[in-house]
């Protein structure tokens, strides 16, 4: 067992947790705190995969910018504890039997994803860095890179027109 | 070396976390950090497949994604607000006005 596998288990089992945590947590706060932790261990688990610029990214956009939107829009609304209604309804067993078949689904479908891994080989300096993911953004993908940031724009504005009471 | 499969089954994993919240939950604020762990999990496939083919398309698209998830997110927050003001709650259940 080498210290890939044993990272990877650590993550994996962290960021399973507190994705749990999110979910069963009963005030919001919590739920966003967990989030964050989630947010951090799957920029662990990225940098495994060798995408050192995503999990920076990660970061860097979710755990910092989106989460701290989160937590503005929380103490603005100032809400408290859900009421602990019954455990178990029908509705959430519904939903539970829904995402337990959807991963039984899923995990048929990995199971016949071929194992093969490419070798990097001579990439392996370059994989995943930040050059070479903005080679391919500028060149290749320029005309989607453009998109998103006008996209960005419009839900700028129009977060702040929704938002606000009156213009 | 772990075995890609292993992330896409903990990228399944979160996914259906994820849904079950969705399904679940009834604060519309915990609705949408389900959703943005859902959009995290699609990250995490795509990173898996890009590191399996070794080309940086994947990486490009989780790019994509983050930036749409933080369009999503300041709209969603910005909807939630204006239907607190409105209504003075966030539980979906009293949110009922387009219901048949």
């Amino acid at each position: 067992m080498n210290i890939e596998q044993v990272l990877f288990g650590a993550f994996a089992f962290l960021t399973l947790l507190s994705a749990g945590l999110v979910i069963f947590a009963r005030s919001p706060i919590s739920s966003a705190m967990a989030l964050v932790s989630t947010f951090f261990f799957l920029a662990g688990i990225y940098v495994l995969l060798w995408a050192h610029t995503v999990a920076a990214l990660q970061v860097l956009v979710y755990a910092g910018a989106i989460m701290v939107l989160f937590l503005f829009v929380i103490m603005l609304l100032n809400l408290g504890d859900e009421l602990p209604g019954s455990r178990l309804t029908f509705s959430r067993i519904l939903g539970g039997g829904a995402a337990a078949g959807l991963f039984a689904v899923l995990a048929l479908a990995i199971a016949r994803v071929p194992g093969r891994v490419a070798d990097l080989g001579t990439q392996q300096e370059s994989f995943g860095t930040l050059k070479a993911i903005g080679a391919s953004i500028f060149t290749t993908w320029l005309l989607p890179f453009e998109a998103v940031s006008l996209l960005l724009l419009v839900a700028m504005v129009g977060a702040v027109v929704v938002a606000k009471s009156r213009i | 070396m772990v075995p890609i499969s292993y992330y896409l089954f903990l990228a399944a994993a979160l996914f259906c976390m994820g849904m079950f919240g969705v399904l679940v939950r009834r604060n519309a604020l915990v609705v949408f950090m389900c959703v943005e762990l859902m959009l995290n999990a699609a990250n995490l496939t795509f990173l898996a497949f890009a590191r399996m083919r070794g080309d940086s398309i994947g990486h490009v698209s989780a790019v994509f994604v983050i930036a749409v998830a933080a369009a999503e997110a300041a709209v969603g927050l910005a909807i939630v607000i204006a239907v607190f003001r409105s209504r003075g709650s966030v539980n979906i259940e009293d949110i009922k006005t387009m219901k048949h």
